[in-house]
Parts: C-alpha cells; structure tokens; sequence
C-alpha cells in the first residue's frame, strides 16, 4: 500500500516535471495551439468536399430562348464557372481541368421538346474529378429536370413522380461539409500531436542523458513513462475541448449534439493510448529526425485509414479488419461520431471505448517492454 | 623565411551574442610561422575569436586580417579559403560518423579539387604519420575520442594550408593520444615551417609548449608573449598559477589554492565499493574485462584511462544502469540489484555529460531531485537554500542552465548529486571542459564532502594534477584496470618521474606501442606549389558533395526504408484508403404498411449494389436509437397507408433519413435515393399503364470522360503520385541541411572553398535519384496494383517528373536552410508541403473550383502544377503539346528554389 502511494507520488511529481518541460518549449506549445485553432478553422472553411463551385461549360447548338435560360440556371453558389464554350473547345477545356462539366444541347432541341418529340442532351463529365463529378452530375439533372418542367408547366403542373419522396439529413441537416472536416481536423490533431509530443519528450531525455539521471533515482521505468503519457494527454486533452467549444463550437458554430464530459473520457483514453505509440515511436528512434521519418507516415496511415477522411465502408474488407485491429483511431472516430453529432451515450458508444482500452493495454504493454530495453543501453 | 606580416590581425572586433560579450575591443596581431596558444577560461571569447579568424563567422564590428586579406572583403576571405582550414570544436565534430576514415578524409581532398592519384598519396602520406593507416575502412563513429581528432586533423591538413586553426582539438582526449597528437602537429611543422597554428587549450600543461601564447578573459587579451614571458611576468613557477595571478584583482580574490587535507583512517571492515570480475560485454566487443577494485569509506579514489576504455561503462555498472554480464559489485557490503531502490538513495551520480534538465531553472531541476528523492516536505526549501549557497547558485536560481557556462552548470550537477545526502558519489568526467579557477572550487567541495562528511568519492578524470589530488587512483585501458595505487606509489613504480610520465608507460605498454619507431618524415616533403585561387564554379566539389551525400544515405538505414517504403506505404494506403465510392450502404426500413407496393420498394433498395439491408425497424424509437448509434447510413420510412394511396394516386409520402455525420456520403445517398426512386416510380408507372404519368420525354446522356468506370483509384493513383513526390522528397532534402547544422559537420562548408551552389544542389542531387526511384515504384504499382494504365506520353510524364522533384528537393533545402533543428525542419516540411499538396492542389478539389488564398497557395507552388501532368497523361493522354506550360512552370520553381534556398543559407555564421 505504501509502495503503491509512492509509486503514486514518483508519477506525480514527473507529471509536473513534464508539464514544465512542455511549458519550456514555446514551438511545441505554438504548434499545438495552432493545430487546434487557426488550422482548424482554415480547413473547416476552405475545403469543401460537397459538390459546390462546380465549373460547367454549354455548348449550345440551339440557341434559343431554353438554352440561354438553362445557362442562366448554372449560378453560384452551386457553381463557379458556367460558360458557353464552341465545340471545339470541349476537349481542350476537360484536358485541362478548367470545365468538369460540358452539356451539350443539341439544335432545335427546344422545338423537339415542345412538339414532344424524344430528345436528349449530352453531359460529359471529368470523372477524375471524383468529390464533384458523382454528385454534380445528380444537380445538374436535376437542374435540367427542373427547368425542363418549368418549360412545359404551362401544360403540365404535377410533379413527375407518383411518390411524394422526402429525404432529410439528421445530425447535419443541410449537409455543410464544414461540421465534418472541422471535429475530424480535431481528432487528427489529437493524435499527431500526442504522437510527436510523447515521442519527442522521450528522444529529449534520451538525447541529453537525462534519462539516465533519472534512472539512477529511485524512480521506476513505468513510473517515468506513465508520468509522460499522462502529461501529455493532460495537454493535448485540456487543447482539444478548448478548441472544441471555443473553435468549433464558437467561431464554426457547430453545434455539439452529445455529452462533453462522454467526449472528454473517450479522448482521455484514446490520447493515452496515442502517447504509448508516442513512446513506442520513441524507443525505435534514437534522434529527432529518425522519430519525425518514422512519425509521419505512421500518422498519415492511421489517419487516412480511419474514417475520419473517407468512409470506412469504402475500403476492402480486409484493410478494414486490419486497421481495427491494429489502430485504436477508426474506433475513436466512430465513437467521436457517435456522440458529438449523433448525440449518443454511453449505452451505445461503450464497445468503441473497450475496443480503444484494450488496444491501449497492447500499446501499453509493448511500449514498455521497449521502453525498458532502450533506456538500459 | 619569417614573414614580416602577421599570420591574423585583428582591430577594435567586438563580438556580441544578445546581451552576451563574447569579444570586446579586442585588438591583436598574431605572428606568422609559430605555433600560438590561446587560453583561458570557457566563456571568454577563445572559439569566437578563432572561427573569426577562420573566417567562418560574420564580423560585427571592427577588422579582422588573416594571411595578410581582409576578412570582412568576400572576394578576400574566399581567396583564402583555401590557405586556412579550421577544426571546430568538440570530438569528430566536423566528421561524418558513417563514414570511413578514408573516405572523411578523400571526401575533404575532393573539395580541394584534388585528383585520384593525389589525394591516394596525400591521404597516405597522413594516415602514415598519423597511425590512422591500419583503421582506413573504420566508420569514425567507432574511433576513440583521440584517434577522431587525429583524423579532423588529417582532414585539415589535406590541403597544405598555411594557418592551420584548431579550438580545443584535446579536450576529452587522454594524456597519450593528446601527446601523439602534439608530436604530429611538430612533425607537420618541421615539414612546413611557413605553416602557422592558432590553438585554443584548456590545458594549462599543453601550453607550455607553445611558441607564443594569448591569456584571454571576458573578451580581452589580458597577456601576450611565450609562456616564459608570461610566468616570468607574473613571476610564477607553472603557467596554470601564472594565469590566475595575471588575472584581475577581483577575479584572483575568488580562488583559493586546494589543499589536501589527509584522510581521518577510518578502515572499516566493510568497503565502500566492492567489485570483483566486474565483466560487460556490447555483442562481441568487451567494454570491460573482469575489473576488480575496492574503494574504501570516505575515500577519493580516481579513475585514469583513454577514451572508451570502459571508466564510464564501470561507473554505470556500479549505479545499476547497465547490468554486468558477469561478476559482482557489493555497495556498502550489499550486493547490487538492479531495482534496488535503497542503494540509490545511497548514491549520487554525475555523468559525463550534462543531464539535467536545461529547461527547467536550477531552482527547479533542484525541487524535482527533492521530491523523487523523497525529502520531507518541510525539509526541502531549506536543503535547496543550503545547497544555492554551499555551491554558489543563488545568483543563477532562477535561470535556465542552457543559458550558463559549462562550469556552473557541473556545480548544478554536483549540488543535485549530494542533494540527498549519499554517502557514495560516482562522477564521471566532472571537470572535462571545466576552466583551470572553476576546477579548483569544485575539487575544495570535493574534498570537503569528503574529509568533513565522511562521502565516498570515485570519480573519473583526464587531468593529471586531479588524479593527484586523489587517495588512491586506478590505470585502466581497454577495459582492464593496468594499475592501482596511491599516485606517488604509482609515479615511483614507473621511474619516478611524474604521474603523467607513469600513465603514459603503462599506456603504451598496454597498447604494445614501442618508443621512438619515429616515422622517417622527408623534411624536403615540401613539395606544392602555392594553392591556386579557388574556381567560383568546380564540378568536381559540386561531385564530391553528391557523392558524400550518397554514401551517407546509404548507411542510414532510418532514412533508407523511409525514401523508398514510405512512398510505398503511403500510395498504398491513399489507394486503399481514399475512396469516394459510396456502396454498400447500411439501410434498414421502417415499413408500417408491410403492403406489396412497400415490399417492392424496398426491395428496390436491397437490390441495389449501393445498399446492404439490414434487420427491418420496429419502432419511430428503435429508429432512432439505431441511427444514433451510427449502425444505419439511411432508414426508410413508409407509412401505414403507403400502398394504397399509390394505388389510388394520392402520392403517399415516403420519409428517408440520411446519416448527415458524413456530409459526403450523405450527399452521395441522396443522389443514389433520388435516382433509385425515381426509377421505381417510372417502374410503376409503366407498369400501371392507366396512371396519368407519362415517362420523361428528355434524357440527359451522361459521359463520364477519361475514367468510364468512375472508379476512385483511376482518379487518386495520379494524383496520390503528385503528393508522395513532394511529401517524402522535400522531408529527405530537409533534413539533408539541417543534420549537418546539428552535427557540427556544417563547419566544412564554412571552412572550405565550396560555392553555396556546389554544396546545396551537389546534396540535392542523390534525393532527386532517389526520389526518381520511388516514381518509378509508384508508377509500377498504379500500373499493376491498382491497374491504372497511362494513357498519354510517358516521357513527357518522366520529364514533368524530374523537374517536379528537383522542385520538391529545393523547396525541402530551403526549409532547411531556414530551420536549425531536424525535427522542426521534418516538420515545418510536413505541414508546409501537405496541407496545400492534399487541399490545395487538386486532389481533393479540382483547382478550378479553388477560390480565394485557397487558389493563391495551391498555384504558388509545385503540386497545383504537376497533378494536371500526373492526371493529364495517366487518365486523358495528354503529351507536350497540351502540358508545355506546365512544364515551364515546373522549371521555373525548381530554379527559384535553388536561388532563394542560396540567399538563405549563410556561408558564415552570425
């Protein structure tokens, strides 16, 4: 029991030694504030993955009253650019990325329409343009849908379809893309900067001797390597609710559906989790630059595998399988997901927590048995 | 032969660093053709001054002359350039670890434009009279600290200079490497008598034997003259007693000569130390070979020996930081346990470097010991007063112990070891870099913690006048203890001369190193010509950089799989991982009517590849619960009456709820509902011929170009290409500038006459090699992982490519060229080069679409330039006729790169 109160003090007072040390490094702290507010906003409103600022070109053999009205259709904010192009344009326009669309309408295509004659118009689509040409090809049918509606109304006034189709969006109702990339921009800063901060306090020690000052006190290797995790997901956590609520909340004006406290203690588990790959990182680097060469595609990896970019669903079964297995982030995203737009509790996002605790405690071991060997060479 | 001109001059130089005056006023002329010393304390303006004189450093204020140029005149100070070489301080700080002693050296004969035939003979002729010949294809990692310097020295002497500048070239060395060394600098000096040597020392002793010597304190030359004339000025015996009497008053006033105070015989039966058979073994090498000693209570006892002759790996075996591989170690009659936590209360070590906490004040690496240590609580502001006084901190409590001289901080060292009161020290190397007056207050401490407080004291050291200071001190040489006694035992044992004299007997009886087998150096070696002035442009050091670089990259098996796995990995993951093919949505429906028309539906739904059915929902609640829960992506609501009402035309209304977490996919979803509901509605409606609803009379044919599939690989492999070629690239070329900026190899670029082209591009050059490698991996595996075919020219591709890297590679030298650590170069290159490469550069946006400082950033940079090439000839077949511009662009950046990184990167330093 005193062994234990000791071991409880050591811990403590090397949590405090950290914070000190992290306080002592003004880059780190700029950095970590920075990832948290300013790039976190630049990301949530300059990118947008839903299909906006479409570029579309006509190419208009009719010339008539329709044409020149759908071309009006094409506006903003939907779309960017919407211009009428000669034919022979089409292929230097696509090559070079400036138009992604290109309809074409035929001559007398208004004529044909109105006499009830079968006609068709021509959408030629840059499908390497893969966030827009899927969706923007939907909008502009439904565009033309809809104009071509507007045409015949005189004749015609119900709608198209026998079934009166509702389809709404929960948790995001208007779909802004900025709800989703500003909490993910969130979570990825949570793991790379646990991540570079965990490993970089080890190589420091590691790198000035003090490591070796420490091991001749009576301190415990688990001791000093809790005390680094600890302190570091004592930051990372105090940085990410703040940008949460003041970020996020405040400036995006998202609105956070879930309990925070619910957020707060899967955060804790999974930057915990993070700092033992930090260390792990640590052990198999012996400099900086070593640590950042290895750091950064195994970030980039558990990231972009995650969820938190593209779907899970859109990988092969296997990658899945893989990365749950081996990276606590698909889960932290899922729960992450779960409670701060879905507003779920913890009767439903508790199997992500136990997943992310047991990967901790495979994380946790490993590092450790690392940790002992490279501290003692 | 004396020339009238002085080798250096220098006039009224001042020389501040922040608030710091490292060279006040000084003004000095330096004769030619001698060997001169320059001494003093640390901290008062010995490496300042020389590395001025070197001309790698930036004058501020007034002049300094040097082999009759004017330094502060580029054109001047480059015609030198090759005349003068320069060894910074420190061990092999100028060296490159990985490689060989031959190589380090023919690496520097290169930048001399040397060719094959005469640098063989040059480096022959060195190594020969350094006794490096027999260690050629050694890494100079693995040298011992003397052999390192030796080899710095070949590595300045490759050239013939005629100022030959050497900061501290023996600190850290042992007495018999640190004579080799002198006798070889003799032997160059006999061959070269016009050659002149500024040496900076610590070591009073070495001194002696200069020509002419420089007392310098707090930037002044407070002496100048042969040390005979500066002893006879002071009118001391020694030249260590003649510097602190030519100190001022004020500084004189703090030294106090050290007495030796004899030890109260307290022969306790159990000693202090015990070791016996103390073995440790790193694989195959023995670092230390069954070592046997005991040290009793209360006594000083020193540890002598060369570098890496196994003092600091024993002495870490005693602290219980290193296991033994065999034999034992008694503390105090107790055996050593390696999670003994009493014995370390017991013990307080020191290691060689200094390893406490430089962020923390010293106030605070104090406190922290405290605690760890356990303290009581209101014990410890008083223990920590006591110790500011007793070591003389209180002024510095509060700062950080980066910012304080060598000196001060090993007080700070020793204050933390006895902090809680052990009553056994073990200091490895306490006073190595420690000036002559600071090393004189440590050792009073010393000796009082050990006459006074009974503390056992071992400790390890290189200098000979604190090895006598010691009760009783051991030999020890690779790995084997030769000899131990107290030092007179010892002196008498070898002839009765001086300690010194006995260490250095033993040495060279140990090492087998018979006496006087002087190499037959022909004093008419003299055989070049005056140094032609350097060419501005010489291709052969612009070869010589590359080709180090090269090699360096090669052997570092981090940087290695990093360069050619991490593209690997990374297009792996991209390829996998960013997809924007929505399928396999989970969907499940909510059907009240449970009718054939809703059946139908639904089916039309589960039949679809986009959509995977889950278990129908019972309930609005379980509805919800299941969306919340993030298991459902879409729900279909039908109400009670759906069937009917479509059969009677009343257009019943059918709820779908999305998933809205994921905007994108959600957006997707409704697309596919659209689409899908729609096609059942025209499904029903042809099918019940009676209803009013005619088909469309319009269709919209859509064509999806340069992709039919619409699959995400064909899209991201060309674009996922653009990013791995700036990311891992420009990372490489980072740390290429800024490892050599840690390691202190940066220096050989100051000191020699490489152009600021030749060293940048000339390193530059093998990740462009490498970088061109991992293009052609990834284009393989786009062609037969991901399948995707390149449809347009490939040369145009492989061109766009090379200058596209050569681009990457500079914009990584130009973060490096600002940054000085390499992690924040690694990371300052991460995050300058992803977020435009993935935002901003039509990965995930097309670039048209950009607007604002989004567009601004994406086309002021490579990425937004080469993704239309990557794409343009993977997917649409594009060639040069489409992509010139592109390519001019491309062109354009690596250039411009090129140049800035050249304003950016200093040739001396501030």
């Amino acid at each position: 029991m005193a062994g234990l109160v000791i071991h409880l003090q050591n811990i403590l007072r090397l949590v405090v030694k950290e914070l000190r040390s992290i306080r002592a490094d003004p880059v780190m702290l700029l950095l970590v504030v920075y990832a948290f507010s300013f790039a976190v906003y630049t990301v949530a409103t300059g990118v947008k993955l839903e299909a906006r600022d479409l570029t579309i070109g006509i190419v208009d053999e009719d010339r008539s009253e329709f044409s020149r009205t759908l071309l009006g259709a094409f506006g903003p904010p939907l779309f960017k650019i919407s211009k009428r192009i000669a034919p022979g344009e089409i292929d230097s326009e696509m090559d070079s990325g400036r138009l992604v669309f290109v309809l074409e309408v035929p001559p007398n295509f208004q004529a044909d329409l109105q006499a009830g004659r079968q006609t068709s118009l021509q959408l030629n689509i840059d499908a390497t343009a893969m966030t827009q040409a899927g969706n923007g090809a939907v909008y502009i049918q439904q565009i033309v849908a809809q104009e071509i509606a507007n045409l015949q109304a005189g004749r015609e006034t119900t709608t198209a379809l026998p079934i009166n189709l509702v389809v709404r969006a929960r948790f995001n109702p208007n779909l802004d893309s900025g709800w989703f990339s500003s909490v993910m921009q969130v979570l990825n800063n949570v793991t790379l900067l646990t991540i570079i901060l965990t490993g970089a306090a080890l190589i420091r020690e590691r790198e000035q001797g003090t490591v070796e000052h420490l091991l001749v006190m009576p301190v415990t290797p688990v001791e000093i390597m809790l005390a680094k995790m600890l302190a570091n997901t004592l930051v990372i956590l105090v940085a990410a609710v703040a940008s949460l609520v003041l970020v996020v909340e405040g400036a995006l004006g998202v609105p956070i559906a879930g309990s925070l406290p619910l957020f707060v203690l899967g955060t804790a588990i999974y930057a915990f989790t993070v700092a033992a790959l930090g260390i792990l990182l640590g052990t198999l680097a012996t400099t900086m630059g070593q640590f950042g060469l290895l750091a950064i595609p195994v970030f980039v990896v558990t990231q972009l595998l995650s969820g938190a970019t593209t779907p899970m669903e859109s990988m092969p079964v296997w990658l899945q399988w893989t990365m749950r297995t081996l990276s606590p982030t698909p889960h932290f995203v899922a729960f992450s997901q779960g409670v701060l737009y879905r507003g779920a509790g913890l009767d439903v996002v508790w199997p992500e927590i136990a997943k992310i605790a047991a990967i901790c405690a495979a994380y946790f071991a490993f590092a450790l048995a690392r940790f002992r060997k490279v501290i003692f060479t | 032969m004396m020339q009238a001109e002085p080798a250096a001059r220098l006039d009224a130089v001042t020389h501040r660093y922040g608030r710091v005056t490292a060279l006040d006023a000084l003004t000095l002329a330096i004769p030619a053709g001698r060997m001169i010393g320059v001494i003093g304390p640390d901290g008062v303006g010995k490496s300042t001054l020389l590395a001025l004189i070197a001309g790698v450093r930036r004058i501020q204020q007034g002049s300094v002359h040097a082999l009759g140029g004017d330094l502060g005149v580029k054109a001047q100070r480059e015609a030198r350039r090759g005349r003068i070489a320069y060894m910074p301080q420190g061990l092999g700080r100028n060296l490159y670890p990985t490689l060989s002693v031959f190589e380090n050296i023919d690496f520097h004969a290169r930048l001399f434009g040397q060719d094959a035939a005469e640098r063989r003979g040059r480096i022959d002729e060195l190594l020969r009279a350094t006794g490096l010949d027999p260690f050629e294809g050694r890494p100079a990692a693995k040298l011992s600290g003397g052999m390192k310097q030796k080899l710095s020295l070949c590595c300045a002497l490759i050239h013939d200079p005629d100022l030959l500048v050497l900061d501290e070239p023996t600190t850290g060395v042992d007495p018999l490497s640190r004579g080799q060394f002198w006798d070889l600098i003799d032997t160059i000096r006999a061959r070269r008598p016009g050659m002149s040597v500024i040496v900076a020392t610590a070591y009073m002793e070495e001194a002696e034997r200069f020509d002419w010597l420089v007392a310098m304190d707090e930037g002044k030359a407070i002496a100048t003259g042969t040390p005979a004339e500066l002893r006879e000025k002071a009118g001391q015996a020694t030249l260590e007693a003649a510097f602190v009497a030519l100190l001022p008053e004020a500084k004189r006033a703090q030294h106090r000569e050290v007495v030796l105070r004899p030890r109260t015989a307290s022969d306790d039966a159990t000693p202090a130390i015990e070791a016996e058979g103390l073995t440790r073994r790193f694989g195959d090498f023995v670092a230390v070979d069954h070592v046997s000693f005991r040290i009793g209570r209360g006594e000083i006892f020193g540890f002598l020996g060369s570098n890496g002759c196994g003092k600091s790996t024993t002495m870490k075996m005693l602290t219980g930081l290193l296991p033994a591989s065999e034999g034992t170690a008694k503390l105090f009659g107790q055996p050593l346990a390696a999670d003994d936590m009493e014995t370390r209360r017991n013990v307080g070590y020191m290691s060689q470097a200094f390893s406490l906490y430089s962020e923390l004040t010293v106030r605070q690496n104090l406190l922290l010991h405290a605690e760890l240590y356990h303290l009581k609580p209101a014990e410890i502001p008083g223990r920590i007063a006591e110790l500011l006084s007793r070591f003389d901190l209180a002024d510095v409590a509060d700062e950080r112990p980066e910012s304080l001289p060598l000196g001060i901080r090993q007080r700070l060292q020793l204050a933390v070891a006895v902090l809680h009161r052990p009553a056994m020290l073990i200091l490895d190397e306490p006073t190595s870099g420690v000036d002559p007056i600071a090393r004189d207050a440590f050792w009073r401490t010393l000796i009082d913690l050990s006459r006074d407080d009974g503390v056992t004291i071992f400790l390890s050291t290189h200098f000979m006048n604190e090895a006598e200071r010691c009760d009783r001190i051991s030999f020890m040489h690779a790995g084997k203890v030769l000899a131990v006694g107290t030092p007179q035992e010892l002196a008498a044992q070898r002839g009765g001369g001086t300690l010194e004299d006995a260490f250095v007997a033993y040495l060279k009886e140990a090492s087998g190193i018979e006496d006087a087998p002087e190499e037959p150096v022909p004093a008419a070696a003299e055989t070049t010509q005056p140094a032609a002035p350097a060419r501005r442009f010489d291709p052969r050091r612009l070869w010589a950089c590359a080709r180090r670089e090269t090699m360096e990259l090669l052997r570092d098996p981090i940087r290695l799989s990093f360069a050619f796995l991490g593209p690997l990995l990374l297009m792996l993951a991209f390829g996998f991982g960013i997809s924007f093919d929505v399928e396999k949505l989970k969907f499940a429906a909510f059907d009240q009517d449970n009718s054939m028309e809703s059946r139908q539906l639904i089916e039309a739904f589960s039949s679809s590849r986009y959509f995977d059915e889950q278990a129908p929902i019972r309930s609005a609640g379980e509805l919800d619960r299941r969306m919340r829960s993030g298991e459902l992506q879409l729900a279909l609501e039908i109400p009670p009456s759906f069937g009917r009402d479509l059969m009677s035309g009343r257009l019943p209304e059918m709820s779908v709820w999305l998933d809205g977490a994921m905007p994108f996919r959600a957006e997707t979803t409704r697309g596919y509902v659209t689409g899908l509901a729609t096609q059942y509605a025209q499904g029903f409606a042809a099918d019940h011929a009676a209803s009013s609803h005619a088909p469309a009379a319009v269709t919209v044919e859509t064509r999806f170009r340069y992709n039919q599939d619409f699959k995400s690989a064909n899209a991201m492999v060309p674009s996922v290409i653009m990013l791995m070629l700036i990311v891992i690239p420009a990372i490489m070329s980072a740390i290429g500038v800024v490892r050599e900026k840690e390691t202190g190899s940066i220096a050989n670029f100051r000191s020699t006459p490489i152009s600021r082209f030749e060293f940048l591009f000339g390193k530059q050059l093998p990740y462009i090699a490498v970088a061109m490698g991992s293009f052609v991996m990834l284009v393989l595996i786009a062609l037969f992982v991901f399948g995707v075919p390149i449809k347009g020219s490939a040369w145009v591709l492989a061109l766009a490519t090379l200058l596209y890297v050569s681009a990457t590679t500079g914009f990584g030298q130009l973060v490096s060229s600002f940054t000085r650590t390499q992690v924040s170069a690694v990371f300052a290159t991460a995050i300058l080069s992803i977020i435009p490469a993935i935002n901003f550069s039509g990965l995930m946006v097309p670039v048209a679409s950009l607007s604002g400082g989004g567009r601004i950033i994406g086309m002021s940079l490579p990425p937004a330039w080469y993704q239309p090439v990557s794409v343009g000839v993977f997917t649409k077949g594009l060639g040069a006729a489409e992509l010139w511009p592109n390519l001019a662009m491309l062109t354009f950046f690596f250039l411009l790169f090129l140049v800035v990184a050249q304003f950016a990167l200093r040739k001396q330093e501030a």
